[in-house]
């Protein structure tokens, strides 16, 4: 495996106040291979992300156990120092909001060279070479030409490949996406999903993306984890959980996103409440207040994870 | 941007305007300078003599329209007190006053770029503390008391640093680190709290993705774009400083443009404190220019838009 994350725990600690965002999340993801992570705002899929670059908001969040085995080495205990090599070297993100993403002061060769420079000695010039070879892979026109350019001389879809380009010129191994086609529109974003697509096929690129939208999971995606409230509920390759959902949670999630009557008129399902606080105390099953089929044991238990073979795993009592 | 320039020395041209009634106004109101010229027991006809032969018998608009005749042909009148031309005096206390000016600014900007950068990166602890502890205590000491404390403990107990006049570079440092101590608050709470923004900023987190190390982080990324509001304010501070030289300039003895304002309207001398006036608005206009071209030189998205974009 590529990279393993074992029971990862990260906590955030705001006025007093502790809260697990993140609650013993495991999963892996190897060569060649998309793994997406889809949860709604607030189910620490993003901070998950954060958590193995270890670029966690500062001094809120803390790692508070689990390992991040990356090629056999837990990046959770490496130092400040060494954990700089495998940011943009080994692993590497591109953001939600191309137009935040950048630096606005900074020409975009600027920004392109800097991450190329961070990890490998080379002359001036052959910097630059590879800058323009990057922003050619992203297939952003007059690439030479554009390296002089600010951010703001760009369109969003273009900003979001200039992201792209930085997070990828130094041939990082795996490549966290956190909702990079979210701020996009429909075209735009579909160009930059079979950009992604290809790069992946001709890198064998690994790819963690993290998303809420179900339809970009089920064109990229190998395997699935949903996570809901800081867990991941239910596991599986990507055909499977769109066959058949175990947890109640993805069920919801699957009714809302892709409702059965073809009705104009006809109301989209959508999940009821909220979920819960990350610093509420925790016991029983944390989909419990807003799941249809709890029963009185979820309240009292966590349920555990369960297996049921072809990767495909779900936490639930209903499955016990 | 040929278009914009026009537009903004426009608006300063008219702005000048506005001042010059304003001065005008203040200078008649602080009282009659014929009372403070002649001697007490002066007749009426000799103090009507003197009335007439500077210009006080007409009237004000007549007054202020030779008044502005003569300013813009570079003429602000004669001295009542010294008896020479406004205008010269000031520009001999220019140089002075630019000099302090300038490194009370150094020592602000020396001060207060890294007391930001340590209460931005060190948020909520005792060093974030510290340093805007620092920075506030310049600001609500008034400067005379923070001059006067400076001239008896530095140069009068321990005798280090002359306490006036400027004779050598040591008479500049007790006045710059008064004068300058005052503007560190607000340059470093501004800083502080916009280099606070940008270090929670996507771009940061992007450059912190690329593994670029945490002192590149802040001084690059963060700081030039935090700086950028600092500049923004830059007329501000400057205009600041000119005001509050007046007080650290009459403290120090500092023959400087602050120290004439002083002079000039204790003597009710109008010609010259019009001609200070109007020249430090003057200045405060122009660098207030300054301050934009800066602007845009800092930040891409403007200098872009203004030479119509591409
Ligand atoms: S464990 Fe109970 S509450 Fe939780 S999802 Fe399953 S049925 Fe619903």
């Amino acid at each position: 495996m590529m990279l393993e994350v074992r029971d990862l725990k990260t906590q955030f600690l705001i006025g007093g106040r502790t809260g697990t965002a993140v609650d013993g999340v495991s999963f892996s993801v190897d060569e060649g291979q998309t793994l997406g992570i889809v949860g709604e705002s607030g189910s620490g899929k993003s901070i998950t992300a954060l958590s193995i670059l270890r670029l966690l908001p500062r001094p809120f969040a803390r790692n508070a156990g689990g390992e991040v085995l990356f090629r056999g080495v837990d990046l959770l205990k490496l130092n400040d120092k060494q954990m700089r090599r495998y940011r943009g070297h080994h692993i590497s993100m591109v953001l939600q909001d191309p137009m935040t993403a950048l630096n606005p002061v900074l020409t975009i060769g600027d920004q392109i060279e800097e991450a190329i420079r961070m990890h490998r000695k080379l002359p001036r010039a052959e910097v630059r070479r590879l800058a323009i070879e990057m922003l050619e892979l992203l297939r952003v026109p007059a690439a030479a030409r554009r390296l002089a350019s600010y951010p703001h001389e760009f369109s969003g879809g273009m900003r979001q490949r200039v992201v792209g380009a930085i997070a990828l010129a130094c041939q990082p191994e795996l490549l966290i996406a956190d909702e990079p086609t979210t701020a996009l529109d429909a075209t735009v974003q579909d160009q930059y999903l079979r950009l992604l697509k290809r790069i992946q096929r001709d890198r064998s690129l690994a790819i963690i993306f993290i998303t809420h939208d179900l339809a970009v999971v089920a064109r990229m995606c190998d395997r699935v984890a949903v996570m809901y409230a800081g867990r991941v509920v239910e596991r599986a390759p990507t055909a499977a959980l769109f066959a058949q959902a175990r947890h109640p949670y993805t069920q919801a999630l699957l009714r809302s996103a892709l409702p059965e009557i073809p009705d104009r008129n006809a109301r989209l399902y959508s999940i009821e409440g909220a979920p819960p606080s990350i610093f509420q105390p925790r016991h029983g099953c944390p989909f419990a207040a807003r799941c249809e089929h709890v029963m009185p044991r979820c309240r009292e238990e966590a349920p555990p994870d369960i297996e049921m073979g072809q990767g495909h795993a779900a936490s639930c009592w209903l499955l016990a | 941007m040929l278009m914009l320039i026009l537009s903004r020395a426009l608006q300063s041209c008219v702005a000048l305007l506005v001042l010059s009634v304003v001065v005008f106004g203040l200078s008649r109101a602080s009282g009659d300078p014929v009372e403070l010229m002649v001697p007490v027991d002066a007749t009426q006809e000799a103090r009507d003599v003197l009335r007439h032969t500077l210009g006080l018998d007409r009237s004000l608009a007549e007054q202020y329209v030779t008044f502005l005749t003569g300013a813009l042909s570079g003429d602000l009148g004669v001295s009542i007190r010294e008896r020479r031309p406004a205008l010269d005096l000031v520009f001999e206390r220019l140089s002075n006053s630019a000099w302090l000016a300038l490194t009370a600014m150094t020592v602000a900007l020396t001060l207060a770029i890294p007391l930001a950068v340590a209460a931005a990166v060190w948020k909520g602890t005792l060093i974030d503390a510290f340093a805007r502890y620092i920075a506030v205590l310049g600001q609500s000491m008034p400067t005379f008391f923070v001059g006067l404390v400076l001239i008896i403990v530095v140069s009068g107990r321990w005798g280090l640093l002359p306490a006036g006049g400027m004779e050598s570079w040591q008479s500049y440092v007790l006045p710059s680190i008064t004068l300058g101590w005052f503007v560190v608050a607000g340059m470093m709470r501004l800083l502080r709290s916009s280099l606070l923004e940008v270090l929670d900023s996507e771009f940061v987190k992007l450059a912190r993705i690329k593994g670029v190390p945490e002192r590149v982080v802040i001084w690059k990324h963060a700081l030039r774009n935090a700086l950028i509001s600092v500049v923004t304010l830059g007329g501000v501070y400057f205009a600041l400083l000119l005001s509050t030289a007046v007080i650290v300039e009459t403290v120090f003895a500092w023959p400087g443009l602050g120290r004439l304002a002083y002079d000039a309207v204790r003597f009710r001398d109008f010609p010259v404190t019009q001609a200070v006036v109007l020249v430090t608005a003057v200045l405060v206009v122009t660098i207030n220019l300054v301050v934009d071209f800066l602007y845009a030189w800092l930040d891409p998205r403007i200098r872009r838009s203004q030479s119509g974009g591409s």
